[in-house]
């Protein structure tokens, strides 16, 4: 009996263990392995597909290229000012994401307006004064309307369905894409849904604990 | 004998349909009430938010029984017609377009008495009838 107790102890302590196991984001996109040589030694590693160069301009006119990101973990989404369907609760859920992160350093959020022609700077400001969002935590930017299609289609939605029917495609299904500190895509979530918005920032908070990510710093 | 029976009777009817009455108002609020909740749900929902709260400086809350209280006979052509002119509500100021919102007068009459009896207004039911004759203002 004593032994019996024993051994369902050990077990129950390994089972615990195994549950604690930090949990780790898939990474999403291409990947290819590549083989090169390292000191006369044949290594292959896998290169995963990361965010590509991008030039955008954010709410306070400052221009925001890819470099003004290095080092933060940061979620990007579609959006503009004028939309009245999902945009508004997008707002609303990102605005939790906001207020989660704000005040931790290595982390931002990026809205993309994918109507430049109405969201000028000063618009964009005018909406981020609304929203009651201030400092350098949470950029609106806009850009070329083609750019931002393009990255929206071909990078930080590669993790999202194709199959969508809707007008405009996926780009205008509000979603919110966590890119990691080596700009790889590690989740998309439905910016419309509290829960998947609860996940997103669980996630994150999940990337800031990855030691992959601290040596990324 | 006859005379007092027939005073009672006449007020055991005066209390029936009393009483009547009284559930047939209810039972019209509550199923204004629960059709509003659906047409809130798919028409205002999203950008006046789960509880009325509005989204900070962008959107009105719905929160604000004076308002409610100062503009009844004109909300059924506010939501029909979308709003552009800057609004006060709770002491804030709103300068964004409301977008028109195309309902029946039953469904504005339903949302209405939605509105006004949720996130801590109490204002009654309002009627399709008011509705209509509130609509013949419209400008």
């Amino acid at each position: 009996m004593k032994r019996l107790i024993f051994c369902l102890l050990v077990m129950s302590t390994w089972a615990a263990c195994k549950s604690g196991d930090k949990k780790v984001l898939p990474i999403y996109g291409n990947r290819q392995a590549v083989t090169k040589t390292v000191d006369g030694k044949t290594v292959t590693d896998t290169v995963y597909q990361t965010i590509p160069k991008f030039k955008f301009v954010n709410q306070y006119g400052d221009s925001i290229t890819n470099k003004s990101l290095d080092g933060d973990i940061y979620v990007a989404d579609f959006f503009f000012t004028t939309c009245p369907s999902i945009c508004p609760i997008m707002a609303r859920n990102m605005l939790k994401v906001y207020d989660a992160f704000k005040s931790t350093g290595n982390f931002k959020i990026i809205s993309h307006s994918i109507d430049p022609k109405h969201d000028s700077v000063p618009a964009l400001k005018k909406y981020a004064d609304k929203l009651g969002v201030t400092g350098n935590s949470w950029w609106f930017l806009q850009g070329k309307k083609e750019d931002t299609y393009a990255i929206a289609e071909k990078n930080y939605l590669v993790a999202v369905s194709k199959d969508s029917t809707a007008a405009g495609g996926y780009v205008h299904q509000g979603y919110f894409v966590l890119i990691d500190k080596q700009k790889r895509v590690r989740g998309a979530y439905d910016g419309t849904d509290p829960k998947q918005v609860d996940q997103l920032i669980a996630d994150i908070k999940t990337l800031q604990a990855d030691p992959a990510e601290t040596i990324a710093q | 004998m006859k005379t007092r029976l027939v005073i009672a009777l006449s007020f055991f009817l005066l209390v029936c349909f009393i009483i009547s009455c009284e559930s047939e108002s209810s039972v019209e609020f509550k199923r204004y009430y629960t059709e509003g909740a659906q047409v809130y749900a798919s028409h205002c929902q999203n950008c006046h938010g789960a509880r009325g709260e509005g989204l900070v400086s962008l959107i009105p809350p719905l929160t604000d029984s004076v308002y409610f209280k100062n503009n009844r006979s004109k909300l059924a052509c506010s939501i029909r017609q979308g709003m552009k002119d800057p609004v006060v509500v709770g002491g804030k100021a709103f300068a964004n377009v409301m977008p028109q919102q195309d309902l029946s007068p039953i469904e504005l009459a339903e949302a209405i008495t939605y509105i006004q009896n949720s996130f801590g207004n109490k204002l009654g039911l309002t009627t399709v009838e008011q509705v209509q004759a509130d609509m013949a203002d419209c400008k």
